[in-house]
């Protein structure tokens, strides 16, 4: 066990280095030229003379390899440089804007699991009546539905005909709920439904015979035979939402005035800043990376294949 | 006699054995490929013409869905955006399906070294959220309907790829590989005539549960102004419009909304329907 997760930890910076160099490449092979970039943001006419300045003080000028390790040493110490629009250091301005971000996908994924773990528990236990049916719907619906229009739909709803949620901004719970239920819906739906196959599933094999052979109570064979077993689909599902997650809280964060990354980000990539978009690009690599480990690392502890395994080998 | 013949044909008999919400896929796919042909021609209004006189307008005769904050008929382009949706569509998973089929074969035919190349290349790939490298894509090639193309393409391709080298690898040391080798086919035609069809049937599944991501995709990407730019008529891009008069006028973003999660429904059903006929393995996982 000790040795897989070393393992895991091990293989992170690889993977950081080795997306830091797509990005790297990527951006400097791009079509558009960084040094005009700079100079329309900065707002100077783009002469020859200008031009050619800016590649110097930007180190455009030096070979692409001193170029990426210039930037990866800077940026192991935390240092992206300064955007081009704003002349600010990129990294403080990022930060400064990552824990609304965190805050706000952190409670989509616990309202993912919160709610989906127990509907499909339900759905299972109810196969083909009501809770069923009405566990499917909302899967059904759920995986289809856009999140910036469920966004709206909700503002239409609570904020202007009921007026019981505020609209926009960052506050208290209630400015939760709603940007929250946007971005996890469809991971919600697709957790539910699968728990539930999953748990229908389990139910027709031979160990879960044999507990109610042994005249185990019902409750009992469910909650320790059938749902801890379904449960492991569930945790690498989890881990393929995080990505979704991501990319749901940048979009929805516009709709609800979140005051997060999304809007930083956005304003960035649309003028081709590019110092920022490097680092936000590798941040959001790196929450997915580390977030991924995470749930590995869960599951090789609940899964006693792995576990078990792993010791056997040390 | 004649309905007798009608319901042992194959597709009506297929039909029959369908599940209800299969032909509900069916018939809605069958709805938006008619509202992309000959939807356009249904109004009489321009989608693109500014008319300030008549804006924000109830649904009415004239307009069947009312208008929008210039007075454009949203019905002309909510019809519009149904056949830049799936035309988008189409290109994309197209391009998609190119990429891996070329990358991932190469890397499971030729084997090797340049396996070993191409699938770290793709591993990192596979590190990024998928939204994350659209946008990142974005950064790197500009907004417009060409980039976003593009983009998702490029942030989609390596799950593809992975596939196609999984299933080329399980059979390239197969008998009938070997045969086809020795009878001199080149390796070229053994990729093309032998392995390519085997993987067909798991790319169309995978394609068609893509496609309602995908569709998605362009709408997110647009309604946050870095996708198809504003005037086209393009469901995000009407309901980044519509944002503005969630107050006043909410009717005019339930439109765009519903057509755009009714086509993505349509096309998630029409996949479900697909794994379920073609992938016996995946089956199993959503059995009721």
């Amino acid at each position: 066990m000790g040795g897989f997760i070393a393992r895991r930890l091990l293989l992170l910076p690889v993977l950081l280095l080795a997306a830091s160099l797509v990005i790297f490449l990527l951006l400097h092979l791009g079509p558009s030229d960084p040094a005009m970039d700079y100079l329309r943001l900065s707002q100077v006419p783009p002469t020859e003379q200008a031009l050619e300045h800016a590649r110097i003080t930007l180190g455009l000028d030096r070979p692409l390899a001193v170029q990426y390790l210039d930037w990866l040493s800077s940026a192991v110490r935390l240092d992206f440089g300064v955007s081009y629009a704003t002349q600010r250091p990129v990294f403080q301005d990022l930060m400064h804007y990552l824990p609304a971000t965190l805050e706000l996908a952190g409670v989509a994924l616990a309202l993912t699991l919160l709610v989906s773990i127990p509907l499909g528990r339900w759905a299972a236990r109810h196969h083909h009546r009501g809770p069923d049916h009405l566990v499917r719907l909302i899967a059904f619906v759920g995986v289809s539905m856009p999140n910036f229009w469920l966004g709206f739909l909700l503002v239409a709803l609570f904020s202007i005909y009921l007026g019981w949620l505020p609209p926009m901004g960052r506050g208290g719970v209630t400015h939760l709920i709603m940007p929250a239920v946007a971005i996890s819906l469809m991971s919600l739906a697709i957790n539910a439904r699968l728990l539930r196959a999953s748990m229908l599933e389990v139910q027709g094999q031979r160990h879960v015979r044999y507990a109610r052979l042994r005249g185990l109570a019902e409750r009992d064979v469910e909650s320790s035979h059938v749902f801890r077993n379904a449960l492991l689909p569930i945790i690498t599902a989890t881990g393929m939402h995080i990505g979704e997650l991501i990319g749901g809280t940048l979009i929805i964060e516009s709709i609800f005035g979140w005051p997060g990354v999304g809007r930083f980000a956005i304003t960035a990539i649309f003028n081709r800043d590019y110092p920022v978009i490097q680092c936000f690009t590798l941040l959001m690599v790196t929450i997915f990376v580390v977030c991924n480990l995470v749930v590995d690392i869960v599951y090789a502890f609940a899964d006693p294949r792995i576990r078990v395994s792993r010791q056997g080998v040390q | 006699m004649s309905v007798h013949v009608l319901s042992s044909s194959p597709a009506i008999s297929l039909w029959r054995q369908a599940r209800p919400t299969t032909r509900l896929a069916f018939a809605l796919v069958a709805l938006l490929m008619a509202a992309a042909l000959v939807g356009p021609w249904l109004s009489p209004f321009d989608p693109n013409a500014v008319a300030l006189a008549d804006r924000l307008q109830a649904p009415s005769e004239r307009h069947w869905l009312g208008t929008d904050h210039l007075g454009r008929d949203i019905f002309a382009r909510l019809m519009a955006g149904t056949r830049l949706s799936l035309g988008v569509v189409a290109v994309t998973l197209a391009l998609m399906l190119a990429l891996g089929i070329v990358i991932g074969g190469t890397s499971g035919f030729v084997g090797g070294r340049t396996d070993q190349v191409i699938m770290r290349v793709t591993d990192i790939f596979l590190t990024f959220p998928t939204f994350v490298l659209s946008l990142f894509m974005i950064g790197v090639l500009g907004t417009g309907l060409t980039n976003v193309v593009i983009a998702i393409a490029l942030s989609h391709w390596a799950w593809y790829a992975r596939i196609v080298r999984g299933i080329v690898l399980s059979l390239k040391h197969r008998d009938f590989i070997s045969a086809a080798a020795m009878a001199g086919a080149s390796r070229t035609r053994i990729f093309i005539r032998h392995l390519l069809p085997a993987t067909l049937s798991q790319l169309a599944v995978l394609a068609s549960l893509d496609i309602g991501h995908i569709m998605l995709h362009v709408s997110g990407l647009s309604f946050l102004g870095l996708g198809v730019a504003a005037p086209t008529p393009e469901w995000g891009v009407m309901l980044s419009d519509a944002r503005q008069f969630v107050w006043t006028e909410p009717l005019l973003m339930l439109w765009p909304g519903l057509a755009l999660f009714l086509s993505v429904m349509a096309f998630n059903l029409l996949g479900d329907a697909l794994r379920d006929r073609l992938d016996p393995q995946l089956r199993r996982e959503y059995a009721s």
